[in-house]
């Protein structure tokens, strides 16, 4: 159920961010989703992409500091309420949510977030019992 | 005519003087010999009796000591007196974790005030005067120095210590402060709050400024003496040869520093070979204590560049003049008059868990304070991809630098290889300002 995010840290100087999308692009790296968090001194890019091996590898032969994280994706019914539903049940069992983004894809009649938290399995755990859909590693970077 | 603390040893004439630094040299052999076994080891190894010396030539036959030697006997080890007769410890900026230790007995608290009310006079002040001494009160000899030798002289001294400067000011204007003591720097940063303060220096009643513990130059002087409205005077001293009043500018000649001979023998150095450079010209300040009782230090590597000159000056003391420091022989960086090895940061920053160090040191001046800045290069140990994480360390850095070194800084985590390295030895230091 879990989904591997690649993370790299870029500092906040101009054309850092272009430098990483160039790396990945000529790599033939496919970016499927991506959050930016930025402080005034630096930033850190989190990415789900197609082959994150190569994306890892490639970003590492280039100098970036890169690390892989355990997301989970799920599916979120796309209507009004949807996320909340969600965080609901979260907050109900005192779930941290370090951070979230949206995935670029639709799936079907759902969106996808990708979440990250601080208890990764229990999240897991606990949205599958509440018949929260979440998205394998797999279907998620062919998408 | 000049005024005096102690006019005869002031103006003692150069024969008498180097007769009496060759007793007083001599009896300070005799007693770290006796009880300093770092000094017994390395004279013996010297092949070096202290009778042996029969001029103050034979002094350039004596080693060195240094910094590391004082830092491989902490916290006591080169301390000559029982320390049932140390009255006073201060401390300095080691070049690692450890600070560097000196103790002071009864006599030697006794000499210093002596000798700091003598800088005090050379600088003009006297009885009646009213001394704001805004050097740090602690550990740092600065404050103490200054506050005992003020005393000696009869002056009235304020306490005031670092900090807080829209205090300062006000109890400057109120107190009717007449010399000023702390930082170059300091004393600009004073001009500018005083600025938005809407007090202007030239109703106070400020005349002297005694200005040192990091370097400055002419052009600072003169800055100062505009915007604050005073004669600012060059003062050098540093803990481990006592403290402030080493050697004074003095009021009259303003040009140079008299360094007090009678306690203290100078000698210039080529900082790499060791060989004794000629009158004038241009090295490191060594310095041989020849009166001090609880940590007495021969040939101390300062790391001071300066140059000496025995010229006769109009104030008719006949002490040694060193010329203003232009820089260091070493890394040391002096910043709001803190003592900053860039090793020091280096030992912090390897203790902090996973962070190499692979750093760069900038520092700056900016509306006249020192400004530090650490770059730490963020590498997958300590990279996360929680900004709060890397917020913390951050923090958790400036935090351990500002306790450990008494400095405030700014850390800045950058991209892995973005900082220059240079032939397997990394550039440490951009010192960016302009004095």
């Amino acid at each position: 159920m879990k989904v591997e995010q690649i993370s790299i840290f870029i500092e906040n100087k101009s054309g850092r961010l272009a430098e990483v999308a160039a790396v990945l692009g000529e790599a033939g790296v496919n970016i499927r989703a991506l959050s930016l968090a930025d402080t005034s001194d630096f930033g850190i890019l989190r990415l789900i992409v197609n082959d994150r091996n190569l994306a890892m590898e490639t970003l590492k032969n280039k100098g970036f500091t890169v690390s892989k994280t355990e997301v989970v994706a799920v599916e979120v019914p796309d209507q009004p309420g949807g996320l909340s539903s969600i965080l609901q049940v979260l907050d109900n069992e005192s779930i941290n949510v370090e951070y979230m983004y949206a995935f670029v894809e639709r799936c079907g009649d759902n969106a996808v977030i990708i979440f990250r938290f601080d208890e990764t399995e229990k999240a897991i755990a606990v949205l599958g019992a509440k018949g929260f859909n979440m998205l394998q590693g797999e279907r998620l970077y062919g998408m | 005519m000049a005024s005096y603390f102690n006019e005869e040893f002031e103006t003692l004439p150069r024969p008498a003087l180097e007769a009496l630094q060759l007793k007083r040299l001599r009896d300070v052999l005799e007693r770290v010999y006796a009880a300093v076994p770092f000094y017994r080891g390395a004279l013996d190894k010297a092949g070096i009796k202290p009778a042996d010396i029969a001029s103050l030539q034979d002094l350039q036959r004596l080693p060195f000591t240094t910094k590391q030697d004082m830092r491989d006997s902490y916290p006591y080890g080169l301390f000559a007196a029982p320390m049932e007769e140390i009255v006073r410890i201060h401390a300095s900026s080691g070049t690692t974790g450890k600070p560097t230790v000196v103790g002071y007995t009864k006599k030697d608290i006794d000499t210093w005030a002596d000798l700091m009310a003598r800088t005090l006079v050379t600088a003009g002040a006297h009885k009646g005067d009213i001394i704001h001494n805004a050097y740090g009160y602690g550990l740092f000899t600065g404050g103490l120095g200054v506050h005992n030798g003020a005393e000696r002289l009869g002056a009235s001294v304020i306490p005031i210590s670092g900090g807080n400067t829209v205090r300062q000011l006000m109890i400057m204007q109120d107190f009717g402060s007449t010399v000023l003591t702390c930082t170059p720097s300091y004393s600009l940063f004073m001009a500018e709050e005083a600025k938005a303060a809407g007090i202007e220096f030239k109703n106070l009643k400020l005349r002297i400024g005694i200005f040192g513990a990091e370097p400055w130059s002419d052009a600072m002087r003169q800055e100062i003496e505009q915007q604050l409205n005073l004669t600012a005077l060059d003062i050098y001293g540093l803990s481990e040869i006592m403290g402030p009043g080493v050697a004074m500018e003095c009021f009259e000649g303003k040009n140079g520093l008299h360094i007090w001979e009678d306690h203290f023998i100078p000698e210039i150095i080529n900082p790499d070979t060791g060989e004794i450079l000629k009158e004038g010209e241009r090295g490191e300040l060594v310095i041989t204590t020849i009166t001090k009782q609880g940590i007495p230090l021969i040939r101390y590597r300062t790391r001071d560049i300066t140059s000496l000159t025995y010229e006769k000056c109009i104030c008719g003391r006949t002490h040694a003049r060193i010329a203003r420091m232009s820089g260091r022989s070493d890394d040391m960086l002096i910043i709001r008059g803190v003592n900053v090895f860039p090793s020091q940061i280096e030992s912090i920053l390897v203790r902090i868990e996973g962070v190499e160090p692979h750093y760069l040191l900038i520092v700056d001046r900016k509306e006249n304070l020192d400004t530090l800045e650490v770059q730490v290069e963020v590498d997958e140990r300590i990279f996360s991809d929680e900004i709060k994480v890397l917020q913390l360390l951050a923090r958790r850095i400036e935090k351990e630098i500002k306790d450990m070194l008494g400095v405030t800084c700014t850390v800045k985590l950058v991209e892995p290889k973005t900082i220059q390295r240079s032939e397997g030895k990394s550039k440490r230091v951009i010192d960016n300002r302009k004095l």
